[in-house]
């Protein structure tokens, strides 16, 4: 444990000293603060041009503004999520101070989970600018706030997963560039998966659409825990973490 | 403290190291030597448990490599050839990381942190980004973060590679200066870095151990005795051949050969057979005969006419210093 969190506390430290962190901080609080603005505005004048033409259409924030929102940062948050893991394994690998980690007293799991936890904790930073925005719509409005908490869950669960991915294929190279580029490939691929849907509902195209990212993500912004998407989240978890550290087995067979 | 037995590591395509053994006593600086590619850092990585051998056992501390990688880490400080480093770091937090790692109790950590860098001469920048240090700082820094857990062996590869000369001497004094708490083993292809730090060579060559012996026996080996390497001013000589004859009955001298013949002196080298002083006999022939000495020096086999001998001459030997 001590182990751990050390590793964890200096990939933090990394994060946070180098650029990185702030580029991904700024960004996603540009994309989530539009977002929320344009999103709201436009539900401010649905309502109002409902009252004007006298037309009782039911407003609701949950549905109109907060489901819509999670959906879009969970899709940005694919975009950034190759960014935060991309270094971790490839930059020590090329710096060499992977040499100084793998001949230390300390277990190759207590490495992986020391780095995926930094790129976790750097992740929910931002999704912690995305509660900012939530909060101007509880002072504002009085949407209900389960279905707040399950999509913040949701979110974060879903980047979790693919940081947990993002960290093996960071662990697969020692190009940052290329680790980056690859993770991305497969978090879009994660993402299209869904759109098999309009193929039909035969047992394949079921098949595909669980193993979609994003298909999972829908029932927590409906305020909806569903084992099986936890289920599915915790294993893709696991096996990202179990990929890195057969790679990084490899890595002394072959060095 | 080491032993190296039947260490062979194979990779795809290549063998690395093929079937080496040797052994180093508590306390030794070793020098391990042999060309580029030669199979030091692999050796040197398979003794930090970096990467299982292929075949044979290597034992550290009293712990396989193998069978107790964790034992074996715990006891061992290594330093890559590039100083696992972390630019964005300063050399206090980094040390800070090392220490804990390496598992340095939480209360002994402060203070082995100022230890090693009084130790490594980098206290004065400690507050530095590592970054933004010179490469013989961060060499230092290297070596503090070797040191820092009081490993009873340290593993150095190439530690003063890419340094200037000033940087390199003072890595060796530091080095020099560790080796009596410590085993050391370092890697280098620059063969008076070995005179000037080490006691015991190992020379390996292709995969393959060429030698491994102390360093005053090494250079014994080259040759059967001494040489003596002698300069006369030409103008004083008629032929150079006389002067030949009139040193190779000097008694003790084994063979006269003239290497150079110049407009104003003329070299001999002159080999004696073990046991004999020639040179007052040598000394006293040339002036009887009316030459004039202008330089007489003892010129015994240096390490790197020995290096070359055993690794076939091929060898690509860096000057150094």
């Amino acid at each position: 444990m001590r182990n751990i969190l050390n590793i964890c506390r200096r990939e933090l430290y990394s994060y946070f000293v180098s650029p990185i962190a702030w580029v991904l901080l700024t960004i996603f609080s540009l994309l989530s603060g539009g977002f929320t603005t344009l999103i709201t505005v436009a539900f401010v004048k649905a309502s109002l041009e409902g009252q004007m033409t006298g037309q009782q259409t039911p407003m609701n924030l949950n549905e109109q503004v907060i489901g819509p929102l999670f959906s879009n940062m969970a899709v940005v948050s694919l975009f950034l999520i190759p960014l935060i893991s991309m270094r971790l394994f490839a930059e020590e690998k090329r710096q060499g101070t992977i040499e100084l980690l793998i001949t230390s007293p300390v277990h190759d799991l207590e490495i992986i989970i020391g780095k995926w936890l930094s790129a976790v904790i750097m992740y929910a930073a931002l999704l912690g600018v995305l509660l900012l925005d939530y909060i101007f719509l509880f002072v504002y409005g009085q949407p209900d706030w389960r279905p707040v908490a399950t999509g913040f869950l949701g979110i974060f669960l879903q980047g979790a997963c693919l940081l947990s991915l993002g960290t093996f294929i960071s662990s697969l190279t020692r190009n940052q560039i290329v680790a980056g580029a690859v993770g991305f490939a497969l978090a879009l691929l994660l993402w299209i998966l869904n759109w098999t849907t309009s193929f039909g509902n035969s047992g394949t195209v079921q098949f595909v659409n669980y193993l979609s990212i994003v298909s999972h993500f829908d029932g927590f912004v409906r305020g909806v825990i569903d084992t099986k998407d936890v289920v599915y989240y915790l294993s893709m978890i696991f096996l990202g973490l179990f990929l890195t550290s057969r790679s990084l087995e490899s890595l002394r067979w072959r060095a | 403290m080491i032993q190296v037995e039947g260490l062979s590591k194979k990779y795809a395509r290549q063998v690395a190291v093929n079937n080496i053994s040797f052994s180093v006593e508590k306390g030794d600086i070793v020098g391990f030597l042999g060309p580029n590619g030669a199979g030091k850092t692999t050796t040197m990585r398979i003794l930090t448990c970096f990467m299982p051998p292929t075949a044979g056992s290597a034992n550290v501390a009293g712990f396989d490599v193998f069978e107790k990688p964790f034992e074996v880490k715990k006891r061992i400080g290594y330093l890559p050839e590039t100083p696992p480093v972390y630019p964005e770091m300063t050399v206090q937090s980094y040390l800070h990381f090392v220490g804990n790692l390496k598992g340095v109790p939480a209360r002994d950590l402060k203070r082995r942190t100022e230890e090693v860098m009084e130790r490594c001469a980098v206290a004065d920048v400690k507050t530095k980004l590592i970054g933004k240090l010179s490469k013989g700082y961060r060499q230092r820094v290297g070596l503090a973060q070797a040191i820092i857990h009081n490993p009873d062996v340290l593993i150095l590869d190439e530690p003063t590679s890419g340094l200037d000369p000033k940087q390199i001497n003072e890595t060796r004094e530091l080095i020099k200066g560790l080796s009596g708490e410590h085993t050391i083993i370092l890697s280098t292809h620059i063969l008076p870095e070995v005179e000037a730090v080490c006691q015991k060579v190992i020379i390996i060559n292709k995969g393959q151990l060429v030698a491994t012996d102390s360093v005053e026996r090494l250079k014994h080996r080259g040759g059967s005795g001494n040489a003596v390497q002698v300069q006369l001013e030409t103008a004083g000589v008629g032929d150079p051949v006389v002067v030949q004859q009139r040193l190779e009955q000097v008694s003790g001298v084994s063979k006269v050969l003239q290497t150079s013949s110049t407009e104003d002196r003329l070299t001999f080298e002159v080999e004696s057979l073990s046991g004999y002083h020639v040179r007052p006999d040598v000394a006293r022939a040339i002036v009887q005969s009316g030459w004039n000495l202008l330089e007489m020096k003892s010129t015994t086999f240096s390490l790197e006419e020995v290096f070359l001998q055993l690794t076939g001459g091929e060898a690509a030997v860096e000057g150094g210093l």
